[in-house]
């Protein structure tokens, strides 16, 4: 395959005077699973917003198989924020089927018949692979946060996308459950061959999930202006090679920057 | 003792310290009937229950002598028709209005202005406009309750729309949702209890008008009773006739607010 599968050409984004990101330049390969680690502020978010189209770079190109990259949301890039993913006045079954029935070309995406039978048993199957088969008909307000997120990654896996995208979608987690949705996101990685992006504040997390690990961060600083420089890449590296010392390394240099509660969160060591 | 802020009666005292005022005013109004009627029997100002039972009782069950009909069942019928009606019209547009200028940005930048200028404008001051173009008739009543109410009902399902996190109708667009599979399926059913709690609030403004439309052009209706037997000093009339109205505004509000904790369950706890 000559075309990479998403490459960003130099890419920048500056809201006014601040400059989030400049010098961008990657290339993504189909069925990687990325995440995404840095600072708050670094521009992390607003390139994962640039695959899902909500965002445009101000410079530079983002294509996707040689394409620039639509700049609306579609339905080839699926997304699991961190909240407000799921659709709260259906219930559990019924947010999954109106997934399947978003893809119908109706006015309304109402199925009937043989389609909605159909439909909810591929919405039941779905939601047993992700562990929901005891909730079906439980609204939102009733489950748990991880239930919740759960839910919303059945929504988004079941329109089969090529690209997932997750904001920090175990940010609100206990540490516990957050085990047990890495599994389901790796193992749903595996079985439907998606590309992962995935933005998280925990290094930990970027360091043990997925094949690479992007850390966003601002090469040169001016602290008289802290906006005037944007960030980039600063490392790309696959996660099988990294070392407990570069973890350090990372750890410390994304540090200062960070908040108090982002610093308690990374004090936790990899084990 | 405890500090007076954390006192919670219990749900018993919770009730009778509820009922307290209003035994309190009933007596109070007692005391005050019998003084004044003890010195003089014919007082139209402060009428006992009994008058007012006798009085209610003529208008509830014999026929009226100039059209046949039971006066107080046919007023209670054509008010709550043109209530409904109007207040049901106007919920149509301004749920129509509302999710339409909410959702899509276009149509709030044409409209948004429009529809706060129009919200201004105070409905009475219109209603000799209405009775000039539409007559005098039943159709004038029911527009000027529609248009007192539309314009709040609008603006509120307006901003309500436009409260939705917007990670919801990206959420949507990534699941392969179209422009009008967005306003029906996610969009529009999450504002239908918020359309109901519009209606409970605007009712109050709907009497208002309905009272004032009777009270100046109509040939029944509890407000035309009211300002009618006003001429003859019947409180033994009105005082029943508000009682009436006030009840009727509190079952309606009762009710409503029953049917959204039945119909949307999903509302209660909250967004998600």
């Amino acid at each position: 395959m000559s075309q990479p599968f998403i490459e960003a050409r130099n890419i920048g984004k500056q809201y006014g005077q601040d400059i989030i990101l400049e010098n961008v330049t990657t290339t993504v390969e189909e069925g990687e699973f990325i995440t995404l680690v840095g600072a708050s502020g670094c521009g992390k978010s607003t390139f994962l917003k640039m695959i899902l189209g909500t965002e445009q770079p101000s410079s530079g190109e983002l294509l996707l198989n040689g394409e620039p990259m639509p700049n609306e949301p579609g339905p080839d890039r699926g997304i699991v924020f961190q909240q407000y993913s799921v659709f709260p006045h259906m219930t559990v079954l019924e947010n999954v089927v109106a997934a399947k029935g978003f893809q119908k070309a109706s006015l309304t995406g109402y199925l009937f018949g043989n389609e909605k039978r159909q439909a909810r048993q591929e919405a039941a199957e779905m939601l047993t692979q992700v562990g929901l088969s005891h909730a079906l008909n439980r609204y939102p307000h009733e489950l748990s946060g991880g239930m919740k997120q759960r839910l919303a990654i059945a929504q988004a896996v079941i329109c089969k996308p090529r690209i997932l995208l997750l904001d920090e979608p175990f940010g609100a987690l206990d540490p516990g459950i957050r085990a047990d949705m890495h599994r389901l996101i790796l193992d749903l990685w595996r079985t439907h061959k998606l590309t992962i992006f995935m933005v998280t504040h925990d290094l930990k997390e970027g360091f043990y999930l997925g094949t690479r690990l992007w850390v966003f961060d601002k090469l040169r600083h001016d602290p008289h202006a802290p906006n005037a420089y944007g960030a980039s890449i600063t490392y790309d590296l696959p996660v099988d090679a990294t070392q407990d010392s570069l973890y350090q390394e990372i750890d410390d240099q994304l540090r200062p920057t960070k908040s108090t509660t982002m610093t308690a969160d990374l004090t936790e060591r990899p084990t | 003792m405890k500090k007076l802020i954390n006192h919670t009666p219990s749900s018993a005292n919770q009730v009778l310290l509820g009922l307290l005022p209003f035994a309190i005013l009933l007596i109070a109004y007692m005391i005050g009937s019998d003084a004044r009627l003890a010195i003089n029997p014919s007082d139209k100002l402060l009428p006992s229950f009994g008058q007012m039972g006798e009085a209610m009782y003529r208008l509830a069950f014999e026929p009226s002598r100039r059209t046949g009909e039971l006066v107080f069942w046919q007023d209670t019928l054509s008010s709550l028709m043109r209530l409904f009606a109007g207040v049901g019209i106007a919920a149509i547009f301004g749920l129509c209005i509302g999710v339409l200028t909410g959702a899509l940005p276009i149509l709030f930048a044409s409209f948004a202005p429009l529809l706060t200028v129009i919200s201004l404008i105070p409905p009475l001051a219109i209603l000799p406009i209405l009775f000039i173009v539409i007559g005098l008739g039943e159709a004038s009543k029911i527009t000027l309750i529609a248009i007192g109410v539309a314009p709040f009902i609008a603006r509120d399902i307006q901003r309500r729309t436009q409260e939705i996190p917007s990670e919801q109708l990206v959420k949507a667009q990534t699941l392969g949702a179209s422009t009008p599979q967005i306003l029906i399926r996610v969009l529009l059913p999450q504002v239908m209890p918020k359309l109901i709690d519009a209606i409970r609030l605007s009712l109050g403004a709907g009497w208002l008008f309905l009272i004032a439309a009777e009270a100046i052009s109509s040939t029944d209706g509890l407000g035309y009773r009211i300002f009618l037997v006003r001429r003859y000093m019947s409180m033994d009339v009105i005082l029943p006739y508000v009682a009436w109205i006030t009840l009727l505004a509190f079952l309606i509000d009762y009710l409503l607010s029953a049917i959204n904790s039945r119909l949307y369950p999903w509302n209660a706890e909250g967004k998600s």
